[in-house]
């Protein structure tokens, strides 16, 4: 089977949650439904190998858009396809169970996502078992699996990601947490996967450990030939990790655009204002715009344009009207567009 | 030279455990002039928080102050009654911890928290207190004050809770503010907004800060010097211009090289090797020895004091120079 | 306020500790021992748990062997007592059995029943509480009705009930061998709401947490996730409420025997013991409801106080 260059596609992905209030309440109280858009419309392909990093401030959706990509809560509306398959709408639980075999998922708190009461060898293993195949093995499903062939194998998984084989003994309440990260990574990688989603691997993790966590994913991705959806808050990192990113906020992809060109030429407001909003490191002293407000609630976002009330360009149509993601960049008034010459006011 | 506001001298902070005594602090000594903002820098596990504990008389048992001193303007306060610690608190001392969301109390209002602060620590009459604080929110850029100072915290966002905690912490003007991560459960948009407002107002009331943070590049912003810290001891401190451009000691110099930066995709970010020591397996010598590319003999053996680098200091070996340690006092013995 | 956080070795740092070793360092063991009062208790359980196990070896006589019992023997007061017999310790009741015999043995049958209707409603309780906790919902509703409606019948009405129902169903055959099975069953159904309701709260809990999304993400059934992930992390508590709760069934056996709904009295607990005895308290022979009380009094306190005991040395633990 040839492999595509676009192993991820996402179309149109929507969440929507329900938090009204009880029927009875609403019915005495005559409240309307109220909707939490946690992702409204979401369009992004990722092609193999690359990184895809999206950023986003919370409320902006991304937690939501990571676990509907890799399975693990139902879309709205919209598609998931991995390699061209959606996996909501198979029914062949083979071909369902080879999706899940593709892709993985790194989370954001070491300290939560590994069983406490499971031996780190074990953690490991689990995966192996659930697909029934030793490393790099045919699609067999049932096929019988030495314990010492899996044992060879969390052994390696182990030595990959710079841990110790008699690491495989010890309970997570006895690792750090960047290790405790490093065992989540060998989790991921025991059922060879092609695509991984991290949400905030480093989040938790001091700089020190953060800078080991991220070398050591950038030379799996080296190894083996990954792709990652890399989930986060902090520009750096993704400054550092993604070649490709998208910006999100209150559940919209507001500009996609090659790290390079995001960092350098920032097209949305949004964009210019998380960049200016970082604190300067390098203390070069540059210029930065005044910075106000704050998102506001997803259960009522503003009319029009999500950002019309925070942004510095917005002008009557951003109220009424909502931005596209057209030429990936979702804003009447983009930066680097012909009417941002120098001029305010309306068109 | 000013007197110094704040002065810690060989502060030690133990905590009594089963397996015997477990030094949390060892020997940390610096100083905060009056209106200046300290950053106190350092990873998890390296003591950061619990110094300003130690300052502001909040440290939990079984930890204590086992050694040293903290003076406040000139007066001893870490030997201080219970009682009397409590006035210094707030009224001296004003504190920010990390978490707005648990710092206020849910069931009260928003205003009845300043002003109940308000009126323990001055001799204003309840609207007067009122009309102070309704100034102080203003101050912070609360906007629509009449209606939002009765409301309650968790109408709040929460940026503007963390300035309403801001706003509690100067409303006694107290001359040091000691700030806990404030700006860590904040969205990054948010965070430079209220290190903004923390600026200002600290300015404006000349009160001092100690701001204690993981994140280098708050520091970077805000602070004037800056102390780095590791396994409870002070490993540099000095101008935060200097040490974050041009790093001395070693474990800084390693930690700023392995922060991303936004200015571009490196081949590989820094790493210093291994992790900090668990605090009851701290090497001999200089803490940081295991993990330092620059060690030699003497770092393996004995614990650098901080030495003086210019108007900065240094705790390590590297740059000793002129301090008659013994080993140099043995060498010219022998001469 | 934040405690410095211990660091654990560092990778490569592979000494792994025995088993045993590990046990006898830890915080768990240390509280044990540090508290000479719960050592007590635990030793005392222990005994009565022994001599209840190895009863038939250790008692002097079997009581209820009506060819070793001679009513000439009968209501003796204790050895050390006025008009004791050598032969009997503790004295004799009115059939002439051996007091601290019957004792002995009707530890065995209280403990027996103790311990299979706690694990009776332990295992309902549990499996219960997993399914409404993950399921959530209306079957979490249901399940959760289904308890509230269980909580208003207390243990001595379940047992009537269901007592009534096996004498009407198996139509008056062996009558002691369906009251050993209706105690446990009655006084089993009287406890698993409180684990359910334990139960379903850490599920809820533990079902958010992120190894729990690992699991799903692979692909395990909820069944799988349920009893290899989830069930070992909520687990803790429920310990607590099994050694506390086997106190209660204990009482609560004594206080159906004592009532005549119990067992028969030819296979006697410590409550049937006390009932028997009652009757002969005011006529002086005060030894047969004294003794039995005591032992059941001692019992029900060491295991209270093993609960307490471990409910508080649990409690950092748990998250």
């Amino acid at each position: 089977m040839s492999a595509p260059a676009e192993l991820v596609a996402v179309r149109d992905l929507k969440c929507v949650f329900d938090v009204s209030k009880p029927w009875i309440s609403r019915l005495i109280d005559r409240e309307p439904r109220r909707l939490l858009r946690a992702v409204d419309g979401v369009d992004f392909t990722i092609r193999r190998g690359e990184t895809f990093g999206i950023v986003g401030e919370s409320g902006s959706g991304k937690s939501t858009l990571a676990r509907m990509v890799v399975g693990l809560l139902r879309p709205s509306a919209g598609q998931v396809l991995i390699s061209g398959v959606d996996m909501a709408a198979t029914r062949d639980p083979l071909a369902r169970r080879d999706v899940r075999r593709r892709m993985q998922m790194i989370f954001q708190d070491p300290y939560a996502s590994l069983n406490p009461r499971w031996r780190a060898g074990d953690i490991i293993a689990e995966p192996i078992f659930a697909f029934g195949r030793g490393a790099g093995g045919a699609n067999g499903a049932g096929k019988a699996l030495g314990k010492v062939k899996v044992q060879a194998r969390v052994d390696e998984l182990l030595r990959l990601v710079g841990l110790d084989r008699a690491d495989g003994r010890k309970y997570p309440h006895e690792f750090s947490g960047g290790q405790r990260q490093r065992i989540a990574i060998a989790r991921a990688l025991a059922s060879n996967p092609d695509f991984i989603v991290c949400d905030e691997p480093t989040s938790a993790l001091d700089v020190s450990i953060q800078a080991q966590i991220l070398n050591l994913m950038r030379d799996l991705q080296d190894q083996l030939g990954l792709t990652y959806l890399l989930i986060t808050h902090n520009l750096a990192v993704v400054r550092h990790m993604a070649t490709r990113v998208g910006v999100m906020y209150l559940g919209r992809l507001v500009e996609i655009a090659a790290s390079e060109a995001l960092f350098a030429r920032p097209r949305h407001h949004y964009t210019r204002m998380l960049l200016d909003a970082v604190p300067d490191l390098a203390m070069s002293g540059r210029a930065r715009t005044p910075v106000g407000g704050e998102a506001p609630n997803p259960i009522d976002p503003p009319p029009g344009c999500p950002f019309h009330p925070r942004c510095p360009r917005a002008a009557e149509r951003c109220k009424h009207e909502t931005p596209l993601l057209r030429d990936n960049v979702a804003c009447h008034f983009p930066l680097d567009g012909p009417e941002s010459q120098g001029r305010s006011g309306e068109r | 030279m000013t007197d110094p506001l704040l002065s810690v001298r060989d502060l030690r902070v133990e905590f009594a455990t089963r397996r015997g005594p477990l030094v949390a602090l060892d020997g940390i000594s610096f100083d905060i002039a009056p209106g200046e903002i300290l950053g106190v820098v350092g990873e998890s596990g390296a003591g950061k928080s619990l110094t300003g504990l130690a300052i502001i008389g909040l440290l939990d048992p079984p930890g204590h102050i086992a050694a040293g001193e903290i003076t406040l303007s000139g007066r001893r306060i870490d030997n201080l009654a219970p009682a009397e610690m409590r006035k210094i608190r707030g009224r001296r001392i004003g504190m920010i911890f990390q978490d707005p969301l648990t710092s206020l109390n849910p069931l009260l209002r928003v205003g009845e928290h300043l002003i109940e602060t308000i009126l323990a620590h001055s001799s204003l009459t309840p609207r007067q207190a009122r009309e102070r604080a309704i100034a102080l929110l203003d101050e912070v850029g609360i906007p629509a004050l009449e209606k939002r100072i009765d409301g309650y915290p968790h109408e709040f966002s929460g940026g503007m809770r963390q300035r309403v905690v801001i706003a509690l912490a100067l409303c006694a003007e107290p001359a040091l503010v000691i700030a806990d991560e404030p700006t860590t459960a904040l969205d990054v948009s948010v965070q430079a907004q209220i290190i903004a407002v923390l600026k200002k107002l600290t300015r404006e009331h000349g009160a001092a800060v100690m701001l204690i943070t993981h994140d280098m590049g708050v520091i970077a912003e805000t602070a004037d010097r800056v102390a780095v810290m590791y396994a409870g001891r002070i490993a540099e401190i000095g101008k935060v211009g200097e040490v974050v451009r041009e790093p001395l000691h070693p474990y800084a110099k390693g930690l700023m090289a392995a922060i991303p930066t936004l200015e571009g995709r490196l081949a590989r970010l820094a790493q210093i090797p291994g992790s900090m020591p668990r605090l009851s397996a701290i090497p001999q010598g200089c803490a940081f020895n295991p993990r330092c590319p620059e060690a030699f003999d003497r770092c393996r053996v004995e614990r650098p004091p901080l030495l003086a680098v210019g108007d900065r200091s240094a705790a390590c070996w590297l740059y000793d120079r002129g301090e008659a340690p013994a080993v140099a006092r043995g060498i010219e013995a022998r001469r | 306020m934040s405690q410095p956080t211990l660091e654990p070795a560092k990778a490569g740092d592979s000494s792994p500790r025995s088993f045993v070793g590990g046990l006898a360092d830890s915080d768990l063991v240390a509280s044990f021992l540090s508290q000479k009062i719960i050592v007590a208790a635990g030793a005392i359980t222990l005994v009565l748990v022994l001599a209840a196990i190895f009863a038939p070896w250790v008692a002097p006589t079997n009581p209820f062997n009506p060819a070793t019992n001679f009513l000439i023997d009968s209501l003796t007061p204790p050895r050390f007592a006025a008009g004791g017999d050598a032969r009997f310790l503790l004295g004799t009741d009115d059939q002439g059995r051996d007091m601290a015999s019957a004792i002995l043995y009707g530890l065995r049958v209280s403990l027996t029943i103790g311990v299979l209707s706690v694990l009776l409603g332990g295992a309902i309780g549990i499996t219960l509480g997993l399914i409404a906790g993950y399921a959530g919902g209306w079957i979490d509703a249901v399940i959760m009705r289904v308890a509230d409606v269980q909580l208003t019948f207390p243990a001595i009405l379940i047992a009537l009930l269901l007592d009534g129902l096996a004498q009407a169903i198996l139509k008056n055959s062996n009558r002691e061998e369906t009251a050993f099975g209706v105690l446990v069953v009655s006084i089993g159904l009287s406890f698993w709401v409180q684990y359910a309701r334990t139960v379903r709260g850490s599920t809820m809990v533990e079902k958010n947490r992120d190894y729990v999304q690992a699991a799903r993400l692979i692909g395990l059934s909820p069944a799988r996730i349920l009893a290899r992930h989830i069930l070992p992390n909520v687990m803790g508590p429920v310990l607590v409420i099994a050694t506390i709760n086997l106190a209660i069934a204990i009482i609560t056996e004594a206080t159906l025997s004592f009532l005549g709904v119990g067992l028969p009295p030819t296979q006697p607990s410590l409550g049937t013991l006390i009932r028997i005895g009652q009757n002969f308290l005011f006529s002086g022979e005060w030894w047969i409801v004294a003794f039995p009380s005591l032992t059941l009094a001692i019992l029900v306190l060491a295991v209270n106080l093993l609960g307490d005991w471990l409910r508080d040395a649990l409690n950092p633990r748990l998250k």
